[in-house]
């Protein structure tokens, strides 16, 4: 809403506060100021001229010779270079030492030889939006009505002293999309009278009801409709005071007709719409429900294809309006017309709101009626206009208007208990100061002691419960004056839960290692949504209803391509060595139409790419291998207290190298895995050597890790066997330890592999694996001959279970 | 006798003195007092004398023994000295050649913050809650008291999967679902961060992806100024002790009255600049009063309860907090921004 501090001093008294003031005053209530937009874009000494003889230019065809007479003992020669520029026309006069908006400074000068004393201005010129000049005027030099005093001041005349207060209302203001709700807050806000028209009518003996008859067909969605009857109108352009008014508000004049609906709608917040009786097709409005597909040209000359649950206005026949939202071409009002209908109507607003939608037309009109107008105003604004347009287009008002009301709109009483007020505040207001309020608010009210009864007027449909005139009260009391406290309710310890704990704990060990963290967006494209690593053949991807882009249409399945397109991203840039992790969501649905909630699963992922560690005037640089990555995710397991019960599997998943890939397996459930990209991945994304894994990361948070528990600081030493194993090549160094483990005891403390060789010295398809054994009792120092014992029967399980022999 | 000892004595420091190495010391050693050297032959030849210098020959020779192997000894650690004097000079470094670096990674910049904003109200008493990125409209919107053709769905621009599943436009639907899982008793202190999506595009100040935290506290007699004094120590734990805020109205439709919450511009403390737009406040957070019917439905009384909310954005307070000109970042993970934040 654009509001005109000019017209709002029309309404209330305003000479003792600046624009500026106003909208901090606003704002901080409630009504919030975005911007206060001077018209005035530094135009100086600009008045009003009159062409008292204009010549053709002797040395130039498109130039005029003017004298004016700008209101000083003698004229003034012009050189102008508008085509209309004529005798005896009012212009607007920027004379020398003039400043015009851009800082552009008028000086003497010399056209083609011919001195020149000033400009005769353009309403562009003088820095007017020319979006919001009628289209007859902007094409040349403005000229003013004959009545305009010479020599005067030409900003005033043209509204350009005005500032131009754009608001940013709240939805559930919708009272202030009109000056005269505008007028009600600030009459609140500074404890002011406010002046509201009344209209007056003069009516002729003719009757309204002798053209016109009024059937409403859809009554809940159309309430109130009001028609009245204008004749004998004369179109044309309205007065300047009034074009001015609504260009301050954004609105293109048009014609004195259509201009005082546009000024009803802007000063009443009621939409009217106007038709031309002659053309309008019948003597009868019907209001229904359109049917579907019907068809109507609107004032725009589009055709509009319509549908079942939009409400239309007919003349019985066909549509002539789109309600609330837009007229019709045929009946709009125009030049030739001379008899006005008048419309005033209250339209649901989800009814408006839906036809709006679907026909993507948004009016002045329609965002009023979606957001709630005042039915107590809908007749006051018909007469309002009939009034204007009776003194302004010269019309006369036929006796009485045809009306269906079948809404009875009264104030709403809304109890408040001052105690409650206070208790919600945290203040201590008196009954006095909270009555105050309702009175600069200009609710009316009962008092019982304690309880107030307030009579919301309907053009506050906001206020309905207590609550919300506790908001009234603190606004317009101050939130400023509201003290600051500390809630005196029961302390409560607060905590994060212990899976929130690990996670955060997941978080800070990834950390330390050296992976940064990530996060992408849940959004992705339907080919990246399909998964990775698993064929996700259970799963449809759930796609949004009406994406923005193809690229972000389809919630993810999997972290991992999200991940990497991190790594190409920094890969692109030069960025070689990577490191990164993700926690994040996947969305999973086992129905194909989805219905139910999706199980949405918390990941962890991560990748690797380029030097892990490098020391370079050392001359060292390890490269990121698959070791690295397991041994990341071993040190998190090891964190998390799950060692014990993790396992890795060697495995064949899609878009992974075949060879350097593992399951990883939690008590034997498959719960992630770590690997290689398949190198045919990785030249189709052009990326290095990249490694990358992925986790169900609530599986491995709710996953019992074991308790720490102190076994006190070893007493006895410990013994260390060396054994070098001869193994086939396939064999798994997992499976080997296992064995050696199950074989050796309470006394076996670790098992730690120190030693792979697989060269030329091994026989064909052998490969050589060296552990290292420590033995150790925590009762007493351990006898060569009681290792000696359990030792050897680890080598016998060894041999007996794999065929494995010592390495000679 | 005397005069011989005395004169092995002196040659045998001297030696001593010029030696220049642990071998010659050695050396020096083995021929004054081994069982072949000079001093042992002088003793052998005592059985030639009385029985009254017996003695104190045997004394002289004794002391003779004792100088040398002192004298000895102390030329050792000395020359001991040297050589590891000498070994640690051979091994010195240069001290200002750059260290191995240790691998560290960072945290996001907006964990960073979701956990300092978690870690200030943790230590006010709240706990956390988290909730689905998929939700049902009735979460989302309904239970919030936004019914299906409330106006003020319109600020919210959803993205919608089927007519009752969407993506949350909020964290507020955390608040709908703790409220009935506390099943009308309260206290309630709840926070929720979270992503949220809403229909934009992607430019420097806008993301169709971004973080909010929400918070909730409903109990008996919990007062509008409560909600003023929580959001004060909350802004001056998060941006500094001198931090002030202001409360200005404002409309959601699940509080009332709502507010929303200014804090004194973090670039010029208030006295106007680019960034507060010359007011010298700026907008960091929405909040209010829990309104009645959004705590009916979540199955509290609202005669003996009552509550407060807010909601902000993660984004929003990173931006400001570290000087980010532009939202897309956070999602780009490029390295060179992420690793900017090892001390946030």
């Amino acid at each position: 809403m654009l509001v005109s501090f000019n017209w709002l001093k029309e309404y209330v008294q305003l000479s003792d506060i600046s624009a500026i003031e106003l909208a901090e005053r606003l704002t901080r209530s409630g009504v919030a100021v975005d911007i206060v937009h001077p018209l005035n874009k530094g135009v100086k000494n600009v008045v009003v001229g009159h062409v008292v003889k204009r010549e053709q230019h002797p040395d130039a065809d498109k130039l005029s010779l003017c004298q004016v007479d700008v209101g000083e003992e003698e004229l003034v020669q012009i050189v102008c270079g508008a085509k209309n520029v004529a005798e005896d026309q009012k212009v607007a006069v920027a004379k020398v030492g003039a400043v015009l908006p851009g800082n552009f400074k008028i000086k003497k000068a010399k056209l083609r030889g011919q001195a020149s004393h000033g400009m005769i201005c353009s309403l562009q010129e003088l820095g007017v939006d020319t979006k919001f000049v009628p289209k007859e005027v902007s094409e040349g030099i403005f000229v003013f009505p004959q009545d305009v005093e010479v020599g005067i001041d030409a900003l005033q005349y043209l509204n350009l002293d005005d500032e131009v207060l754009e608001l940013d209302l709240t939805p559930n203001r919708a009272d202030c999309l009109n000056m005269i709700g505008v007028a009600y807050e600030v009459g609140a806000i500074l404890s002011r009278e406010i002046d509201v028209p009344t209209p007056k009518l003069q009516k002729c003996d003719e009757k309204a009801a002798d053209f016109i008859e009024v059937r409403v067909d859809a009554i809940e969605d159309n309430p109130i409709y009001r028609a009245m009857v204008i004749k004998d109108v004369k179109v044309g352009p309205s007065p300047l005071w009034l074009q001015n008014r609504l260009m301050a508000a954004g609105i293109r004049p048009i014609s004195n007709v259509v201009d005082i609906t546009n000024y009803v709608l802007l000063e009443y917040g009621q939409p009217l719409h106007a038709f031309d009786y002659a053309r309008f097709g019948s003597k009868e409005i019907v209001v229904r429900k359109a049917t579907e597909g019907e068809e109507i040209v609107t004032l725009d000359d589009a055709t509009r294809k319509l549908a079942k649950e939009h409400l239309v206005i007919t003349n019985g026949k066909e549509p002539v309006a789109v309600a609330g939202v837009m007229g019709g071409a045929k009946s709009e009002v125009n030049d030739e017309t001379t008899t006005v209908l008048l419309e005033a109507a209250y339209f649901k607003g989800s009814t408006v709101r839906k036809a709006s939608k679907d026909l993507g037309l948004r009016s002045d009109s329609s965002v009023r009626f979606e957001k709630g107008i005042d039915p107590n105003r809908v007749a006051l604004a018909a007469e309002r206009a009939a009034q204007m347009i009776c003194e302004l287009a010269g019309g006369v008002i036929l006796e009485g208007c045809v009306e269906v009301n079948e809404l009875d709109a009264k104030p709403l009483p809304v109890d408040i208990s001052v105690s409650r007020l206070n208790d919600a505040l945290g203040t201590e207001l008196t009954a006095e100061v909270v009555g105050n309020i309702f009175k600069r608010l200009q609710f009316i009210y009962s008092q019982n002691e304690d309880i107030f009864t307030v009579y919301v007027p309907t053009r506050r449909p906001d206020i309905t419960i207590e609550a919300d005139l506790v908001e009234e009260v603190a606004r317009l009391y101050g939130y400023d004056h509201i003290p600051t406290t500390l809630p005196i309710g029961l302390t409560t310890a607060g905590a994060l839960t212990p899976s929130q704990t690990r996670r955060r704990n997941v978080r800070r060990y990834l950390e330390s290692v050296g992976l940064n963290q990530t996060i992408t967006y849940s959004l992705t494209s339907s080919s990246k949504a399909k998964g990775f690593g698993d064929t996700l053949e259970n799963v449809t991807p759930i796609r949004l209803a009406m994406p923005m882009s193809e690229d972000r249409s389809t919630l993810r399945t999997s972290l991992i391509p999200h991940v990497l397109d991190v790594v190409q991203y920094n890969h692109n840039r030069k960025i070689e060595d990577i490191a990164i992790y993700e926690v994040g969501s996947i969305f999973l649905t086992e129905e194909t139409e989805i219905t139910k909630q999706p199980t949405e699963k918390e990941i962890l992922a991560g990748a690797f790419t380029g030097t892990w560690q490098s020391h370079l005037w050392q001359g060292e640089k390890k490269k990121v291998d698959f070791f690295v990555a397991k041994g990341v995710l071993e040190g998190l397991f090891d964190q998390l207290g799950i060692t014990e019960k993790i396992r890795y599997a060697s495995v064949k998943k899609d878009s992974m190298h075949p060879g350097r890939t593992a399951a990883i397996l939690l008590d034997g459930e498959e719960i992630g895995f770590v690997g290689q990209i398949h190198p045919t991945l990785q030249k189709e994304l052009d990326l290095n050597e990249t490694y990358i894994f992925q986790l169900d990361l609530q599986v491995v948070l709710s996953s019992s890790g074991q308790e720490v528990f102190y076994e006190g600081v070893p007493k006895y030493p410990a013994i260390s066997r060396d054994i070098a194993l001869v193994v086939a090549q396939e064999t798994q160094a997992e499976d080997v330890k296992d064995v050696i483990k199950s074989n050796g005891g309470k006394l076996l403390k670790s098992v730690q592999l120190f030693d792979l060789y697989q060269g030329e010295k091994m026989e064909e398809g052998h490969k050589s694996l060296a552990f290292s054994l420590t033995y150790f009792d925590p009762e007493k120092t351990l006898t060569d001959e009681e290792v000696t014992n359990v030792h050897n029967k680890v080598l016998e399980g060894l041999k007996e279970k794999l065929g494995v022999t010592l390495r000679a | 006798m005397q005069e011989r000892l005395k004169e092995l004595q002196q040659e045998a420091l001297n030696q001593i003195e010029s030696a220049q190495s642990l071998k010659e010391l050695q050396d020096v050693k083995v021929s004054y007092l081994g069982k072949k050297g000079p001093i042992t032959e002088v003793l052998r030849g005592m059985g030639k004398l009385s029985a009254d210098e017996r003695p104190i020959i045997g004394q002289m020779a004794n002391d003779v023994r004792g100088a040398i192997s002192d004298k000895l000894e102390e030329k050792v650690a000395k020359l001991e000295e040297l050589e590891v004097e000498k070994r640690l000079a051979s091994e010195s470094i240069d001290v200002t050649l750059p260290g191995r670096p240790a691998n560290t990674g960072v945290r996001h910049p907006l964990t960073a913050v979701v956990e300092n904003i978690e870690d200030i109200f943790i230590g006010m008493g709240f706990g956390v809650s988290e909730g689905p990125e998929v939700e049902t409209d009735y979460y989302n919107f309904e239970a919030l008291n936004l019914p299906k053709d409330h106006p003020a769905r319109d600020m919210q621009d959803t993205f919608y999967i089927t007519e009752e599943l969407l993506l949350r436009t909020h964290t507020s639907p955390v608040q709908a679902r703790t409220m009935e899982k506390y099943a009308g008793k309260g206290p309630v202190k709840i926070i929720c961060p979270g992503k949220v999506f809403r229909r934009d595009d992607d430019d420097a100040t806008h993301s169709h992806q971004f973080m909010q935290v929400e918070g909730l506290y409903i109990d008996e007699n919990v007062r509008m100024s409560d909600l003023k004094g929580v959001l004060l120590e909350f802004a001056k734990k998060f941006f500094g002790p001198d931090q002030k805020i202001r409360l200005r109205p404002s409309f959601f439709p699940f509080t009332e009255p709502s507010v929303e919450v200014d804090i004194s511009c973090v670039m010029c403390k208030g006295d106007g600049c680019r960034i507060c737009k010359e007011t010298g406040w700026i907008e960091v957070l929405g909040a209010g009063m829990v309104h009645p019917r959004v705590l009916e439905m979540g199955g509290f009384d609202s005669k003996k309860y009552s509550g407060f909310a807010f909601g902000m954005g993660v984004e929003r307070l990173a931006m400001l907090k570290y000087g980010i000109d532009d939202i897309r970042h956070f999602y780009l993970n490029d390295k060179r921004f992420l690793e900017q934040f090892k001390r946030a």
